[in-house]
């Protein structure tokens, strides 16, 4: 079956200098697949090649990109945005820079569902409190009222989930979605996701530094340093029976909460 | 006995929007001792964030005081406010907002050791060691803010804070976008920070394995008010009010 995205040895340059090189994936209908790696090795940048979002310093230099069988590398931007937002959504990791400043939340978002169908401000906002309800924004009524500078970190990220999820991508692209969450909050967000997959049979890219976010989401990881990829496998291999070095130390490097566990504790 | 660094006195914020107003930051109190790291934990919108930026300054309260070596700074401003500056730093929890988008990030974190009268020459050496020291290269002085990945930005703003050799550090989910090797890096050089310099830390972290390792004591947030307060090993392990028991048991 052709997958529904395919990564073939993907080189992606800024100014000519590299920063991803001969990265190869692929992603099912209903997979999740886990990013994880060093800081800097090019985790962003290969989600915004899948996106057509590299700007201007940025190209695909190598390799190719498909999209449901077709190539999407070299598509022209008028095709591209069609697919950005009902084909393929993303969360972005630097979530308030990708909403507008000095306008309320509500209305972006509404703005971005009209982009794609017709829908009145009062439905868009109807579905929108709904979701946000479901991933702990109660005060839904307030936020959407807000303008991005008036809410928390973990808040604005969960806008940008919001928008997302609302237009019902086939892909998802979630770069560090739950980074500004407590751990309450995002346990009702990776709920929300993997029930989203499950009614829908939506396919998703996580790029996580929570390792067991990853370990309890995705099928598949994919491991990167430095632009390379060090790792590629179902989940549990890579997690726990790589013998790539750097994989290793990167499981090593986790921090474990310390419980005592009940019993063991004497008071 | 150690002295204590900073006191923070029955903190209010009340944020007004229109006709509706919201309690943010709902009397709340705590000190720090020299050396000494606060970890601030809980509910995403808890005002955490408005906390720090109450205590640096950026945000006037609506009622309460801050001291910070047993000075009223709660309404300095000016020449004296800056120099509380050289005292107290803060890394952002959107760090790339807090570099202007159109100078280096050599240029941003230099900057206060500019204004101290410190030659170029001397600045560009400090930053290039600062740049290292926060596992950088000293070719990202020469890069935009826009030309660097999130988590290289969160460590330039900690380069940057790092500059002026502060007693007090206020980190808002400042290692949130390191991987998990390059944030035990981080910690090594925060902990070699506190040790040797008894540099002092407000730590605001969703991480709580995180702040069980680095912490000294831990104020739980829930809805603007302190929920508990406790070493870490007491709050994760014996926690006493309901909101704590979920947020532990929610760790993945
Ligand atoms: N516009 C740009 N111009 C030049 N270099 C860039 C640009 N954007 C990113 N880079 C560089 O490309 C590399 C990969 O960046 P990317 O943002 O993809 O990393 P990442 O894996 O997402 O890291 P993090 O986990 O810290 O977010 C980094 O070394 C970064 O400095
Ligand atoms: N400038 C502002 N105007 C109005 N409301 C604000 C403003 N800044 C913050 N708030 C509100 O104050 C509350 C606390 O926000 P704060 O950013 O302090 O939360 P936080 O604990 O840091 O959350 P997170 O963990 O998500 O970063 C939120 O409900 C937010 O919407
Ligand atoms: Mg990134
Ligand atoms: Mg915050």
């Amino acid at each position: 079956m052709e997958p529904l995205l395919r990564a073939e040895n993907v080189t992606v340059c800024y100014n000519g200098k590299p920063v991803v090189e001969d990265v190869s994936f692929e992603l099912q209908k209903g997979e999740i697949l886990g990013v994880v790696g060093e800081s800097g090795s090019g985790k962003s940048t290969v989600m915004k090649a899948v996106m057509g979002l590299l700007g201007r310093d940025g190209l695909v230099t190598r390799g190719d990109i498909y999209y449901k069988g077709n190539n999407v590398t070299d598509m022209p931007e008028k095709k591209r945005r069609k697919l950005r937002g009902p084909e393929m959504g993303m969360v972005f990791q630097d979530c308030r820079a990708a909403l507008c400043p000095i306008r309320k939340v509500g209305v972006q978002i509404y703005e971005c569902l009209a982009e794609h169908e017709k829908i009145t401000k009062a439905e868009a906002f109807r579905r929108a409190e709904f979701l946000m309800k479901k991933i702990g924004l109660e005060d839904a009524e307030r936020i959407l009222n807000s303008y991005p500078f008036e809410l928390s970190g973990g808040m604005n990220q969960r806008i940008g989930i919001c928008t997302a999820m609302l237009m019902n991508p086939s892909l998802l692209l979630a770069d560090e979605p739950t980074s500004a969450l407590d751990v309450t909050v995002q346990k009702r967000v990776m709920e929300e996701l993997l029930q989203m997959r499950r009614e829908y049979g939506t396919a998703m890219i996580l790029v996580t530094h929570n390792i067991g976010l990853a370990s309890a989401m995705a099928d598949q990881i994919l491991v990167m340093k430095s632009g390379k990829m060090m790792d590629y496998g179902p989940t549990d291999y890579v997690l726990h029976h790589s013998d790539n070095p750097y994989t290793r130390n990167l499981m090593n490097s986790v921090m474990h909460l310390n419980r005592v566990k009940v019993g063991e504790d004497d008071d | 006995m150690t002295e204590i660094l900073l006191e923070a006195e029955h903190l209010k914020k009340i944020f007004l929007s229109g006709k509706t107003s919201l309690t943010a930051v709902d009397d709340v109190s705590f000190s720090l001792r020299e050396g000494e790291c606060l970890g601030i934990v809980g509910e995403s919108g808890s005002g955490k964030s408005t906390i720090a930026r109450l205590l640096t300054r950026l945000l006037e309260p609506t009622e309460g005081k801050i001291r910070l070596l047993g000075e009223d700074i709660t309404h300095m401003s000016g020449k004296k406010l800056r120099s509380v500056y050289q005292k107290m730093q803060m890394v952002f929890q959107m760090p790339a907002e807090s570099f202007d988008p159109r100078r280096t990030l050599g240029n941003g974190i230099g900057e206060s050791l500019r204004n101290m009268g410190i030659s170029r020459k001397e600045t560009g050496k400090k930053v290039e060691e600062l740049l290292v020291l926060c596992g950088l290269t000293p070719e990202y002085a020469g890069r935009y803010p826009h030309e660097i990945s999130g988590g290289e930005c969160q460590r330039a703003a900690i380069a940057r804070a790092l500059a002026v050799d502060p007693l007090l550090l206020i980190c808002d989910e400042a290692t949130s976008a390191l991987d998990v090797t390059v944030q035990k890096q981080i910690l090594e050089l925060l902990t070699e920070l506190k040790e040797k310099k008894k540099l002092s830390f407000v730590f605001i972290c969703h991480d709580l394995a995180l702040v069980q390792r680095f912490c000294d004591r831990v104020l739980v947030m829930h809805q603007g008010k302190v929920e508990e307060t406790g070493t870490p090993d007491e709050i994760i392990n014996h926690p006493k009010r309901e909101y704590t028991k979920i947020l532990i048991d929610s760790v993945l």
